[in-house]
């Protein structure tokens, strides 16, 4: 397929700038802001995968045509991909909302070292996505792993506690928004749709991976992979109108 | 024989049966008290440890800030413990933080399979030059050699012992054995037990563990703490003393310490309530408890069942908003059947 491929990480881009057009980082957040540097003095364009907290946040779902005028895009994380549009949805839906919190589960088989060793940078940040995208002041992400076996899907909750909240609005953007993430990932589905339990607004996503190239227990790993993807399509798509 | 270290954790364990709402005055005065009568380390706050007051497990009525300076203020010989869970804390939000007030010991933990999540927080602490302890939580659903494993991680890390957790009271005597005296004659450093009290084990698992090498206990006061509640200290010293176990702990002193939290802190004394037999024989994190019996309530399903089903999904401790998915999925099929 005449397709480039090298062992050398970085330094294989370094060693030949026309390698690619377009670098996707998958490494870890302490790697790419090394990476971010080398790769801006190349003038490359990069998706970032990593938590890094260094390029222009983009969730597929709400930002992706103003990311395509960024050099460097973060993908956020995996949790973030998941609940952030959803978070988007309740801060365009509900006026009053003091808090925002998100709870991601995922299989401890699909948590490779670089996302053990950066828990911190993955929680820092999901909330500064969660907090600049629902306009939310105070929020808090957390992750677990599970070991189970055989493995869980990820799963992810929204809990959100909204003054006077407007139920029939949010259930309907939630909807809509689901409908909109399936398109590039089919196994994003809703399992506690738009609750008040508890004094408090729960809902619910499970994200199950195509089990094409990864296992489909890696919802976490498809999900922000499918969203770099599609990044990187509409890159292109705009470079061929170029 | 040699001495043992006793590990406090009524203002921490505790949290979780009054939902996390410790004031001032309960830590003050509790603190005082153990400081008192010679605890070795006090931990302190929410039930899930810093950085953890969350909708998830629950909203702690002060921020950690507030506790821990209370408790650092009426800790004299007694050292300052906190419990720290990666994934819930980080070091720039909440562990620096914690340093700040002078917090001397640090209990980083994950789930018993997890030990690679705590790296950083533990090199942290221990750069910082505390006493830093790694702590294998839920260990009941781990082997014996996977704990090993992850415990040998934590002591790479520079964890300068290892507390093994039965945090849902689902041990018997001989999985304490068989696990802790394989880990003693294995691991460098000093081992610790955690146990809770849901089949009835906690002081009985206590003792097993420390017969088996372990050098750290855990216990809280009337046994203060998540669901069935923990080892009761004051039962656990009364008994290393007959037992002539070198504590240096004044047994009037606990017993004391202990009516103070009776009085002025415990809602209700923790009892083996039936819904923590079913937790326990379930393995299911005792924290659990008040969650189930809450959404159970709302959504008329019976808690037994949430807790056996949760046993079946193998969930964890943090996965608490798995318990309004099952009993949403058994309210659902409870409604199907009926009609």
């Amino acid at each position: 397929m005449s397709v480039n491929v090298s062992d050398q990480g970085i330094d294989a881009i370094i060693k030949n700038p026309d390698y690619c057009d377009l670098v996707f980082d998958a490494t870890s957040a302490l790697s790419h802001r090394h990476h971010a540097q080398i790769l801006r003095e190349l003038d490359k364009v990069v998706i970032d995968l990593t938590p890094a907290n260094v390029g222009h946040f983009c969730i597929s779902a709400v930002n992706l045509d103003e990311c395509l005028n960024y050099k460097n895009i973060n993908m956020v994380t995996c949790g973030g991909q998941a609940s952030i549009p959803l978070s988007y949805v309740i801060g365009q839906t509900q006026k009053e909302i003091d808090y925002i919190e998100v709870v991601s589960t995922i299989a401890s088989r699909s948590a490779g070292p670089a996302t053990r060793l950066n828990i911190d940078e993955y929680i820092e940040t999901t909330e500064r996505g969660i907090e600049l995208f629902s306009k939310c002041k105070k929020v808090k992400a957390i992750l677990n792993l599970n070991p189970a076996e055989p493995c869980i899907d990820m799963q992810t909750t929204i809990y959100a506690l909204v003054k006077n909240p407007d139920l029939d609005i949010l259930k309907k953007g939630i909807n809509e928004m689901v409908q909109k993430i399936q398109r590039y990932v089919p196994g994003y589905s809703l399992i506690i749709p738009p609750t008040y339990e508890n004094n408090r607004i729960v809902i619910s996503v499970r994200v199950r991976g195509l089990g094409d190239y990864l296992p489909s227990y890696a919802g976490n790993l498809d999900i922000i992979n499918c969203a770099a993807i599609t990044v990187a399509e509409e890159y292109a798509k705009l470079m061929a109108s170029r | 024989m040699g001495k043992i270290i006793i590990n406090d954790v009524t203002l921490r364990d505790g949290s979780h049966a009054i939902s996390h709402r410790l004031t001032k005055e309960h830590i003050a005065s509790y603190a005082k008290a153990a400081d008192s009568a010679g605890i070795h380390i006090v931990d302190v706050g929410h039930g899930n440890g810093i950085g953890a007051s969350s909708l998830q497990v629950g909203l702690s009525l002060l921020s950690d800030y507030e506790m821990l300076e209370v408790a650092r203020n009426n800790l004299i010989n007694s050292k300052l413990g906190v419990h720290v869970i990666p994934g819930f804390a980080t070091i720039k939000k909440d562990l620096s933080r914690a340093f700040e007030i002078g917090v001397d010991v640090v209990r980083v933990a994950s789930h018993c399979t997890e030990a690679d999540t705590t790296e950083r927080h533990i090199s942290y602490a221990r750069e910082k030059g505390k006493e830093v302890y790694g702590v294998l939580m839920m260990s009941h659903m781990a082997s014996k050699e996977v704990l090993l494993e992850e415990a040998l991680k934590m002591q790479s890390y520079g964890a300068e012992g290892i507390i093994i957790m039965d945090s849902a009271g689902a041990y018997l005597s001989n999985d304490v054995k068989d696990r802790i005296s394989f880990l003693v004659s294995t691991l460098k450093i000093p081992i610790g037990f955690h146990s809770h009290n849901n089949l009835g084990m906690a002081i009985a698992n206590s003792i097993t563990a420390l017969e088996s090498g372990a050098k750290i206990l855990d216990g809280s006061a009337r046994g203060f703490g998540a669901g069935a509640g923990n080892a009761q200290l004051e039962v656990l010293v009364a008994v290393l003393e007959k037992m002539r176990y070198e504590t240096n702990i004044d047994l009037y002193k606990v017993l004391d310490a202990a009516e103070i939290a009776e009085e002025e802190i415990i809602e209700a004394i923790p009892t083996i309530k039936s819904i923590s037999i079913v937790s326990g024989l379930s393995g299911v994190f005792s924290g659990f408890a008040k969650h189930v019996m809450r959404v159970a309530n709302e959504y008329k399903v019976d808690p037994r069942n949430v807790f056996f089903e949760l046993g079946k999904r193998k969930v964890i401790a943090g996965q608490e908003d798995i318990i309004v998915e099952v009993a949403l999925q058994l309210s659902n099929k409870q409604n199907r059947e009926a009609e």
